[in-house]
C-alpha cells in the first residue's frame, strides 16, 4: 500500500470502528447504569459499534469533519502531504462512503469534504511518520464553546475552581443535544484562536489515562463525577451517564486573559492512528 | 411496544403517550435547515400528512447505508409553520424540540425520539423510495424512504408532555448546587 492507500485505510478505520478506550468507557457505563432507558441505549449504541465494525460501514452517518494531526520527519515536505491526504479524503468520500459535509457559505453549495491538517515537524533520531485522525461531528461542535474569565454570570473566577463552573455550564446548556455521553476536551490559556485548537486536541488522549499534572488530574476526576450527577444521561433521557472522560490541557496565557476552551465530543468519538516508519 | 404503519391516524396519534415505544413502518421523508426553507416557501404535496425525519444519511448506489438522526432544535423555528401547512403527524428527530413546537404538536402530532448514533441499525430498517432536491446535496436533499419496524420513542405527545423536561429540571437543581 502506498502513502494515499493507507491513509484511506486509516479513514475507513476511524468512521467505522470506535477505539477500544471509548468501547470499554461504554460497557462500564452499561454495566453500572441502573436508569432502564438509559441502559437499553446503552446497550444499542453498543450493538450499533458492534455492527458497523462488522459490516465496514460507518457508524454514525455523520461522518463530520476530518481532523489530521500530522507529525513527520523532514524527509516529507508538508504540501506533498497535504496533497496525499486531500486525495485520501475525495477517494474515501466516494469508496468507504463518507457523507459529503463541506457546505459553501456563501453559494450553499455542497463540495465534498474538507480535511482541516496541523502539521508539527519532528527531529527525532527514529524519524517517522505519524498521523492522528478525528472525524467529528456537526452536532458536537455545534454545543462546544469558548469561555472568558471571569464570568459574572456563573461567578467564575479565574482559577480551576471557575475553570469547573464553566465545563458544568458548557454540558449543562448541551443537555441531549449533541448525543450523550460526552467526551470532554477542554484547554486554558492561549488566546481565543489557539484554545478552541487545543482543547480539540485533548479529544485525542485515552479515556483511561492519567494527567501527569496533579491538580488537572484531580479536576478531570472531580468534575467528571459532577457531571455524572447532573442527571442528562445517554440521549438526555436521564440517567448518571453523561459523560465518559473529561481532559484538561494548561498552556500559557496573556496577562488580560483567561479563556477556557471546551470541545465536547459525542459518545461516538471516533479517533485512529497511522504510523510509518522510515 | 406499539406498532403503527403510515398514513398515520389522528386516533392513533392523540392515543400516544411520552415515553412509549413505538415501531414505525411506512413512509418518511428526510428534511433538514435547507429542505424545510423549501417545503415552507414552496408546494411539495408529498409529504402531506406524512412523517419528517431529521436526518442526513449516507446513501450509495440507492443503498442505505447509515442513517441515524441529526439535531432536532435547529428546526425550532420552520417546525410549527411546517405542521401547519402539510398536517404532519409526526416528526422523528433527537434531543427534543422546544415550546413552539409542542404547542403546534398539540391535539394532532407527535414528535418521537430516535437515538443518535445508531446509523447501521437504522439503515437496516430502511428502503430507499425517492430522492428530491438532490442538488441540496447528500445530508440536505428530501430522501423518501419505506421502514419497517423503525423503532422510536414518544418524546413529545400531543397532549403537551415532554420527556425532557423531567431531565431538565433534574440537572438544573444538579447544576444550581454544584455551581
Amino acid at each position: 500500500m502506498n502513502l494515499k492507500e493507507k491513509i484511506i485505510e486509516l479513514i475507513r478505520k476511524t468512521a467505522d470502528e470506535l477505539p477500544a478506550d471509548v468501547i470499554a468507557g461504554m460497557e462500564k457505563a452499561e454495566r453500572e447504569e441502573d436508569n432502564p432507558v438509559a441502559k437499553e441505549i446503552l446497550g444499542k449504541l453498543l450493538l450499533n459499534v458492534k455492527e458497523a465494525k462488522g459490516e465496514k460501514k460507518p457508524m454514525c452517518q455523520d461522518t463530520g469533519t476530518p481532523f489530521f494531526y500530522v507529525r513527520y520527519p523532514r524527509e516529507y515536505a508538508q504540501k506533498e502531504l497535504t496533497a496525499i491526504i486531500n486525495q485520501a479524503i475525495d477517494e474515501a468520500t466516494e469508496k468507504i462512503p463518507l457523507r459529503p459535509n463541506a457546505v459553501d457559505c456563501l453559494s450553499g453549495k455542497n463540495i465534498g469534504n474538507k480535511a482541516v491538517i496541523h502539521f508539527e515537524e519532528t527531529d527525532s533520531a527514529d524519524a517517522k511518520l505519524e498521523i492522528d485522525l478525528l472525524l467529528k461531528g456537526g452536532g458536537s461542535e455545534n454545543v462546544s464553546i469558548i469561555y472568558s474569565l471571569p464570568n459574572t454570570e456563573l461567578k467564575a473566577g479565574r482559577d480551576l475552581e471557575g475553570v469547573r463552573k464553566c465545563i458544568l455550564d458548557a454540558v449543562f446548556k448541551a443537555q441531549g443535544k449533541a448525543c450523550p455521553p460526552y467526551i470532554i476536551g477542554v484547554a486554558l490559556g492561549g488566546n481565543y484562536e489557539s484554545v478552541a485548537g487545543a482543547s480539540k486536541k485533548q479529544l485525542l488522549r485515552k479515556l483511561d489515562d492519567k494527567n501527569p499534572v496533579t491538580e488537572l488530574d484531580e479536576l478531570e476526576r472531580k468534575v467528571l463525577k459532577e457531571i455524572n450527577e447532573l442527571g442528562i444521561g445517554p440521549m438526555g433521557l436521564g440517567g448518571k451517564t453523561t459523560a465518559l472522560g473529561v481532559k484538561i490541557f494548561a498552556g500559557t496565557r496573556h496577562p488580560a486573559s483567561y479563556f477556557v476552551g471546551i470541545s465536547i465530543s459525542c459518545w461516538g468519538l471516533r479517533r485512529q492512528s497511522l504510523t510509518i516508519k522510515n | 411496544m406499539i406498532a403503527l404503519t403510515t398514513p398515520l391516524k389522528t386516533k392513533d396519534i392523540l392515543s400516544l403517550n411520552a415515553g412509549d415505544n413505538v415501531m414505525l413502518s411506512g413512509t418518511i421523508f428526510t428534511a433538514r435547515d435547507k429542505a424545510h426553507l423549501f417545503l415552507l416557501a414552496e408546494d411539495f404535496p408529498a409529504v402531506q400528512n406524512g412523517i419528517i425525519y431529521h436526518a442526513g444519511p449516507i446513501i450509495k448506489n440507492r443503498e442505505v447505508i447509515s442513517a441515524g438522526p441529526t439535531t432536532s432544535a435547529r428546526l425550532n423555528p420552520y417546525t410549527p409553520k411546517l405542521i401547519e401547512k402539510y398536517g404532519i403527524k409526526a416528526i422523528i428527530g433527537k434531543g427534543g424540540m422546544n415550546q413552539s413546537v409542542v404547542d403546534a404538536l398539540r391535539g394532532k402530532a407527535v414528535y418521537f425520539s430516535a437515538v443518535g448514533g445508531l446509523g447501521v441499525i437504522y439503515a437496516k430498517a430502511m428502503k430507499f423510495k425517492n430522492v428530491y432536491k438532490e442538488e441540496f446535496g447528500m445530508p440536505e436533499a428530501i430522501w423518501e424512504f419505506e421502514v419497517k419496524d423503525f423503532p422510536v420513542i414518544v418524546a413529545i405527545d400531543s397532549k403537551g408532555k415532554r420527556l425532557y423536561d423531567e431531565t431538565l429540571e433534574k440537572s438544573k437543581k444538579e447544576f444550581l448546587r454544584l455551581v
